[in-house]
């Protein structure tokens, strides 16, 4: 066996080390040779382990193009959205390939604290209403105790008040209710890229016969890539498990600009609906026959409540 | 033998360092454009008052904004907080000898070090002062930077953000 290698330094020396290192490493005190410069070096590297840092900004805004993105509003911000969607570009020249119809929803967002941001809005398809509240469950971080994943649950319900066809039955206005769930799951691969997946549940109160189901299923993906410091190209695909007949995935690339208090989204997308309902259950645009659109959201925020650091 | 090494060690030790892990740095780049500030309550800071070597030490992610968005344009556009993670202060109160740590009062203190922003580090003289109150040292001072010395780009920067923000420090230390 290979005996250890004693240290050869006088015992005396070790003895000395040992009571400087008692008198000098009190918080408060510290030996001539202290240099802070040093010490501070190694305490950052220390604490570097120790802190747990959240990643932000997986995605620049609330909204990747139709569907909710892992982010929420600020804490006391008041983020004004309006989404617009022309018409479909293979409609011809006689709508001027789309640009001569519209449909657009206006919503309010309110970040209520760093973790829950509410909203609600209004659609022209359909004359919809919708609220909804996103919930960040868990956020993605580095360091101690890091977690790898941000996951948010997102609950929508959406109130259609188009007038329907008549019906030799009565209905109720619950009948005009349909609910969404929506888990985010989402990561940042450093500052270039971001991916998210979104299981989605809709439920529909009232379908139009027994033999179509009033729970769809259906699984939502979606992407951020920088192209610059203020351009990102997006993009985001739902993915129909269960649906309804004539509709299509809704699928839909843009580009967000960073623009000071904004950010600008500009794309192309098959849906028309911009609710989470309408535009993964209710989407009949193609891509393959230019049965696209173009589109625009714009957002401003505004700080309403002003908290103190 | 003992009793005079604890001597010798007490003697080596005649000096104090002072520290915090709260400081307050806030910085104030406003125009009439635009309220572009921050704060941040997170601030390590440490000194030795015979020598008066000082240093900050300064996380930008902890840079609090009234406004998310800005918060996040500042660290991903701006200052590149991820591979850039901290700002800090490395030099010496130039006239500490006139500093009393045992006397309450307020005296004034000059800066002397190297201030690294966005990995950049530029030399930076500035003055302040130093409270001593119940033994317990705070300091409170405030300068201007050129971002641009810093390498520091992007949009706006001259135009809704103050090209050479105002630097407002404020430690109290233990």
């Amino acid at each position: 066996m290979k005996p250890y290698k004693l240290s050869k330094r006088h015992p005396l020396g070790g003895c000395l080390a040992i009571l400087l290192a008692i008198f000098c490493s009190g918080p408060f005190t510290a030996g001539a040779q202290v240099d802070l410069f040093k010490l501070q070096a190694e305490q950052d590297k220390k604490d570097a382990k120790q802190k747990k840092e959240i990643t932000t900004s997986i995605f620049k805004t609330t909204r990747i193009v139709n569907g909710q993105s892992i982010e929420n509003t600020g804490r006391g911000i008041l983020d004004v959205k309006i989404s617009h969607r022309f018409g479909e570009v293979n409609t011809g020249g006689y709508n001027f390939f789309g640009l001569d119809q519209a449909t657009f929803r206006i919503g309010l967002d309110y970040g209520v604290s760093d973790r829950l941001e509410i909203g609600a809005g209004r659609s022209s398809y359909n004359k919809e209403f919708d609220e909804f509240f996103k919930f960040r469950l868990l956020r993605q971080s580095t360091g101690k105790g890091s977690m790898p994943l941000s996951v948010s649950l997102v609950s929508t319900a959406v109130e259609r008040t188009i007038n329907g066809p008549t019906t030799p039955y009565t209905t109720n206005y619950t009948d005009n209710l349909n609910f969404v769930n929506q888990l985010i799951l989402a990561r940042k691969f450093g500052d270039d890229f971001s991916l998210q997946f979104v299981p989605t549940m809709v439920h529909y109160n009232s379908v139009q016969t027994t033999s179509i189901p009033n729970d769809l299923y259906s699984v939502g993906t979606g992407f951020r890539l920088r192209l610059s410091k203020r351009v990102n190209l997006t993009g985001e695909y739902y993915y129909q498990v269960t649906q309804f007949r004539g509709t299509y995935n809704a699928a839909s690339i843009g580009l967000d600009i960073e623009t000071g208090g904004h950010v600008f989204q500009f794309f192309f997308t098959n849906a028309t609906g911009i609710n989470e309902s309408s535009f993964i259950t209710q989407t009949t645009g193609q891509w393959g026959n230019g049965g696209v659109h173009f589109g625009f959201n714009i957002s401003r925020v505004f700080t309403v409540v002003k908290h103190k650091y | 033998m003992s009793f005079l090494l604890v001597g010798v060690a007490f003697t080596l030790c005649a000096q104090k360092i002072y520290s915090t892990k709260i400081g307050q740095i806030k910085f104030n780049a406003n125009t009439p454009l635009e309220n572009v500030s921050a704060v941040n309550n997170q601030v390590d800071s440490k000194m030795i008052d015979k020598t008066g070597q000082i240093v900050f030490s300064v996380l930008i992610k902890s840079f609090k904004f009234e406004n998310q968005l800005m918060e996040d344009h500042f660290n991903e556009n701006y200052m590149e907080s991820s591979a850039m993670p901290k700002a800090d202060f490395k030099g010496y109160i130039t006239n500490i000898s006139k500093v009393n740590f045992l006397k309450d009062g307020l005296y004034p203190v000059n800066f002397d070090g190297t201030l690294t922003i966005h990995g950049v580090s530029q030399k930076v003289s500035t003055n302040g002062i130093m409270k001593i109150e119940g033994g317990k040292p705070a300091i409170t001072g405030s300068f201007k930077i050129k971002i641009k010395d810093y390498g520091i780009t992007g949009l706006y920067i001259g135009e809704k953000i103050a090209a050479e923000p105002e630097i407002v420090i404020n430690c109290k230390y233990e």
